[in-house]
């Protein structure tokens, strides 16, 4: 059955843009609160929304985050372009990171982004190719 | 327990404009990950980062305030961002430990 959307935006992110990191998820999350968006579901999406956000930043060269809202769910589709990863599996677990020294230093590249993604959408899927870019989507259930 | 108590408690210094609001509990840590899944709203977030990314973690998550320990310093360009998303930051010369110990001993946890 095709979900109706009740809406939807597209966001841009540019790769190392540090100055306004996590500035999408904070958009994406005035959004959820103004629609009346329950407070856990809002907990939630703006974790992997963050993660995926700061992802775009600290490893890709500029990626389109779309966010949509049907009547079930969130739905957060990231498209980027940038070095891909390897291995996929490597990267889910938690404390994997091939963060450099300088990401580390500023408390990121702790390993536990793609992880925190899965733990706390309903859905999630990645698909990634090397030298090109990875493609993320999650889900987030509204009830 | 309200930001104006930890502060008047513990002689805080308080590097932005003062938001006084109700502090729900706090959580200690540098990785920005395990702050984000970790925190809720109105929880006092004990660090030694001082780059502009925290101020949007304390945004997002709805922080109460960013307390920076150690006395580090931090970029004026930090606190005007700060200012700007309404994020109180505060300041102590105590560990990340000593802080966290002296407003756990308060009931927050």
């Amino acid at each position: 059955m095709e979900e109706e959307i009740l809406y939807n935006q597209s966001f841009q992110i540019r790769g190392r843009d540090f100055v306004n990191g996590g500035s999408v998820s904070v958009q994406i999350k005035r959004i959820l609160k103004e629609l009346g968006v329950k407070p856990e579901v809002v907990y939630k999406v703006s974790i992997c929304c963050y993660e995926a956000e700061m992802n775009v930043i600290m490893y890709a060269d500029l990626g389109t985050l779309d966010f949509t809202i049907t009547f079930d769910d969130v739905i957060i589709t990231l498209e980027d372009e940038g070095p891909g990863i390897e291995n996929i599996e490597l990267a889910m677990q938690e404390g994997y990171s091939t963060a450099t020294p300088e990401i580390r230093e500023m408390g990121f590249g702790a390993g536990l982004g793609l992880p925190n993604i899965l733990k706390n959408s309903d859905d999630f899927k990645i698909n990634s190719e090397v030298s090109k870019g990875t493609k993320l989507f999650f889900k987030i259930h509204l009830n | 327990m309200t930001l104006q108590n930890l502060i008047k408690k513990f002689e805080l210094e308080v590097l932005t404009d003062l938001n006084d609001k109700e502090v729900s509990g706090g959580y200690s840590g540098d990785l920005l990950s395990d702050v984000i899944a970790n925190t809720n709203k109105n929880y006092v977030w004990i660090t030694m980062q001082t780059h502009l990314n925290i101020v949007a973690v304390a945004s997002l998550k709805e922080l109460s305030a960013i307390i920076i320990v150690m006395n580090r310093k931090i970029e004026d360009e930090v606190l005007e961002k700060a200012k700007s998303e309404n994020i109180t930051i505060l300041r102590t010369d105590k560990t990340a430990f000593q802080m966290s110990g002296m407003i756990y001993g308060l009931g927050v946890t």
